[in-house]
């Protein structure tokens, strides 16, 4: 089953093109360190969900790239052309020329319904050249405009056009210290659309993307394309192909379906987190070696501890024994409280995947109470090796990782509702203080629940 | 994607030509190919003189004829007839001129209501022509000085109709305001009749004052002649705009001072103009900078001060580049925004300036700054690939910021000493159209913006209210 993926904006279209970037040059650059025929098998399952071919051999990827601005789209197609290892298809763009200046409202209520037919055109073409659809991948930023505001009405087409089909958004939270003075508004008025039409949301913080670089990838001078290459590393982690439990000797071939199966049982948890380890700048790989038994234990800290990235964990946030009789309190900033989940899924690709012991994940005190612990975790596995990492691991957690950003986003977007400040940009455009209520009421109802786990 | 300026008066003229020298010279320099691009396109037309320029615009390919999309408009023609005779006379054509012989008098009242009249429809004519030749009109520019005639009053009656005809394009207004010292008496006058159709019809102002523009060409005086630059003058030097002087000269009055809102406006423009990997489009601006719409006032500056002159500088330590922008030696009006309450704040950096290094910059700095209240972590920031000409790097930075309040209060100061004594009122009210109203309304107008300030600067220092989060069901 092939991915559709449908890049947003200028962060949408830029995060696109390093992620395609980065699955062709994980499996055209690198050997896998497995067998042939397995290379093969991961090369073709790859090709199958990402690209299609035409005249030229050169893989096409599966995209629709939009941007209300001309000039990114115009550099992404180039860039990706010029590297002669794959590209767009010359006609799945669309774009305009004024941008929807950092303004929800515009992208949503002017810009979406002003383009809708043409750029559903363009997503149906992708989809009829798949022999089978496996879903939607958007790329999206929720700090400006066009991958916000068009982005969230795009999502609600999709759901519209392709009702059985699986959705995944991936979100770009901005920095904390703005990018964009009204990012907090663009941000709560797309969560709270994006939550009703979408299967689940996939999160990347600009924050903690930005840390990796500086401290486990010890880069000095920081570029949003060193934040996009880490970030497209890590979706590749998980989205490249892979074995999982139920799925025989074959790589998967509906790896939305599963993702949304294995993570998302209940429609009122759609948020996921993602954790990628080890991670190190390339020209250090080459030293290390890495033990299953330690990334699997890093890994679970930092489900339980909501630590970002592998420095810095903190190893006094422990489970509750079961058997302990005091009651956990539910409240976001106690101490040494622990992350609760809903449900996790673990990738592991390398060698000698297929002996790791990952029980350690099914502890029923990871999880909610009113749920199965076996049902609540999966694991998908391959031997082959990810983009020069002898060993990869990844999680993708729906659990408490996005409760204090969220919290923070609410909060912050409140307080400058309470003083009406540019609320005047948005109901230029159609969006109402109502709307906005209705989108504060949607995320407040979204925080409770997750903090209730 | 285009912006549209037009330049009303003697001052906006004179700035404006100096803008479009530096324009062609930034694009010449990018643009090594002489291919028309989409950069080109925001600022000029292209085309086949050979058809007498009435052909269609050549929109891809070779630069045949470069046009300015622009719209010159002045009652007097000196200033006109000399940018026709310059080096620009081949940019622009007689139909973008609007011109009269006798000048406004330095009276907004002749200005607006009757030179406005009078020329009403010839600029609703131009100006839908000039329009048709746009694909895509994003926003108009004003350049103007506030105390005179034609700027002021005709300059702010080309706002109003802007508005009437193109309600969606942006209308960014660039003015300068004059200085307490201004010769012109009646000056405090035509900037408050011009500040209540600012207040009303522009969506973003870039208030300027010529003695600061005035302290920055002598700072760039000193350090250019102490040698603490530590190399010679280009020749083509921007301050000088003389092609032939190796040194310092002042060439005309006010050309150097000019030649900085020129730059204003062109880094204004640059992110949407050239590629980066962070654009900051002129919509975002007027989107993230006024949280209400009165308060659109925005506090400019420039740094490093040396990349308005065409020095060959080694680039110097990039932190004090963002330094300086925040200090009150550095805007292009007398204030201090470091004491004074941000609304919000934009960055603008070009060049070779990495993400990190603006982070790094805004966490450095965010602690000696005060921000109001529901706006704490209010930055807008844009990355442009593209340097200035012969720079490696450069910022701009735009600030709501009540810091401007003073300039407001002390022209009412200087309106309310003329108009207490009603001294030279007669020259106004004997105009069609003008009443004592309108100068009730104007001051009214702007002691209402001055008190909207104060409500703010009020909040500053105080404890932020909490408004306490919805509470839902569980």
């Amino acid at each position: 089953m092939s991915i559709v993926t449908v890049q947003l904006g200028q962060c949408g279209n830029q995060i696109g093109h390093e992620v395609f970037n980065t699955i062709c040059g994980d499996v055209h650059g690198t050997h896998g360190l497995c067998s042939k025929k397995e290379n093969e098998s991961y090369h073709d399952a790859c090709k199958e969900r990402f690209f299609s071919e035409d005249e030229s051999e050169v893989p096409v990827a599966r995209a629709v790239l939009v941007d209300m601005e001309p000039k990114v789209i115009s550099q992404t197609l180039s860039t990706a052309a010029r590297s002669g290892s794959w590209k767009y298809n010359d006609r799945s763009h669309f774009c305009q020329k004024q941008g929807s200046g950092n303004n929800w409202a515009n992208g949503y209520s002017v810009h979406g319904p002003r383009h809708k037919e043409v750029i559903m055109n363009l997503v149906q073409k992708e989809a009829e050249k798949c022999d089978r659809l496996g879903g939607f991948f958007t790329i999206m930023s929720m700090a400006g405009g066009t991958g916000s505001g068009l982005g969230a009405f795009v999502t609600q087409c999709l759901r519209d056009t392709f009702p059985s089909s699986f959705i995944l958004n991936h979100v770009i939270w901005p920095y904390g210290t703005g990018e964009v003075i009204v990012q907090n508004y663009n941000s709560v008025l797309t969560l709270s659309h994006l939550y009703q039409s979408s299967d689940a949301l996939l999160v990347h913080e600009n924050d903690v993307i930005h840390k990796i670089c500086a401290q486990r990838m010890n880069i000095k001078q920081i570029s949003f394309r060193d934040v996009n290459q880490v970030i497209a590393h890590q979706l590749g982690s998980v989205f490249q192909p892979t074995y999982t439990a139920g799925g025989g000797s074959h790589y998967s071939r509906n790896p939305l379906g599963d993702l949304m199966e294995s993570l998302v049982p209940h429609p009122e948890f759609k948020m996921l987190g993602l954790r990628n380890i080890p991670q190190m700048p390339e020209n250090s790989l080459a030293y290390s070696t890495f033990h299953w038994p330690g990334l699997i234990k890093h890994l679970r800290q930092m489900l339980i501890a909501n630590a970002k990235m592998e420095e810095g964990i903190d190893w006094q946030v422990r489970l509750p024994h079961l058997s302990s009789s005091v009651p956990s309190t539910h409240s976001i900033n106690k101490p040494l409280h622990f992350n609760t989940s809903i449900a996790n899924l673990v990738v592991l690709r390398g060698k000698d995947v297929h002996s790791i012991d990952i029980g350690s994940f099914q502890d029923p005190s990871l999880y909610a109470c009113w749920l199965n612990p076996q049902e609540a975790f999966n694991a998908w596995k391959t031997p082959r090796a990810f983009n020069k990492y002898e060993k990869s691991t990844s999680l993708v957690s729906n659990s408490q990782f996005l409760l204090k950003p969220l919290d923070n986003v609410v909060g912050k977007a409140w307080n400058m509702f309470a003083s009406k400040a540019y609320v005047h940009q948005y109901t230029k455009f159609g969006i109402e203080e109502e709307d906005f209520l209705d989108s504060f009421t949607a995320l407040e109802q979204v925080i409770s629940s997750y903090t209730n786990l | 994607r285009v912006s549209l300026p037009f330049a009303v008066g003697q001052c906006g003229n004179q700035v404006g030509c100096r803008f479009w020298e530096l324009a062609l010279r930034e694009h010449a320099a990018v643009n090594k190919k002489g291919i028309y691009d989409e950069a080109l396109s925001s600022f000029f037309r292209n085309i086949d003189i050979r058809n007498g320029g009435d052909g269609p615009d050549i929109d891809k390919g070779k630069i045949c004829s470069l046009k300015a999309r622009a719209l010159l408009i002045d009652m007097e023609e000196g200033v006109v007839n000399e940018i026709l005779q310059g080096p620009l006379r081949d940019v622009f054509d007689s139909k973008q001129l609007i011109t009269d012989v006798s000048g406004s008098g330095n009276n907004w009242a002749v200005g607006h209501m009757l030179y406005g009249n009078q020329y009403r429809e010839k600029i609703v004519e131009k100006l839908r022509k000039t329009a048709e030749h746009c694909d895509c009109l994003q926003c108009f520019f004003i350049i103007h000085s506030m105390g005179g005639g034609t700027g002021s009053g005709l300059g702010t009656f080309v706002l109003n109709l802007l508005e009437d005809e193109f309600p969606e394009v942006y209308r960014f207004v660039t003015s300068v305001y004059p200085s307490g010292e201004d010769d012109v008496i009646t000056s405090p006058y035509n900037s408050v009749l011009a500040m209540k159709e600012l207040n009303e019809h522009a969506d973003c102002v870039l208030p300027i004052e010529n003695e600061s523009l005035f302290d920055i060409v002598n700072k760039i005086h000193q350090m250019i002649n102490s040698g603490k630059l530590g190399s010679t003058v280009k020749q083509n030097s921007l301050v000088t705009s003389s092609a032939s002087s190796a040194k310092i000269v002042q060439e005309k009055p006010f050309d150097t001072m000019n030649n900085i809102v020129a730059n204003l406006l062109l880094n204004l423009t640059s992110s949407a103009r050239f590629d980066g990997s962070l654009n900051m489009d002129l919509n975002e601006i007027s989107m993230n900078l006024v949280p209400f719409p009165r308060l659109h006032y925005l506090v400019s500056s420039l740094t490093p001060l040396y990349t308005l002159a065409d020095v060959n500088v080694p680039p110097r330590r990039l932190d004090q580049m963002f330094s300086d922008a925040f200090s009150r030696d550095h805007q292009l009006i007398q204030a201090d925004p470091k004491h004074s309450l941000y609304l919000a704040c934009a960055l603008l950096v070009r060049g070779n300036v990495q993400l990190s290094d603006l982070r790094r910059n805004i966490e450095r700095l965010k602690p000696s700054l005060h921000f109001v209240s529901w706006n704490q972590e209010g930055w807008k920031t844009g990355l442009c690939s593209v340097p200035p000409v012969g720079h490696s790097h450069s910022l701009l930075a735009l600030a709501n910021n009540t810091c401007v309040k003073p300039t407001f209060i002390e022209l009412k100061d200087r309106f309310m000493k003329l108009y207490k004594k009603k001294a030279h009122l007669h020259h106004y009210l004997h105009i069609d159209g003008m009443e004592q109203s309108c100068f009730s309304e104007a001051v009214s107008s702007l002691s209402d913006l001055i008190e909207e300030y104060n409500e703010l600067d009020a909040t500053k220092g105080g404890p932020s209210a909490d408004p306490g989060r919805l509470k839902i069901a569980v």
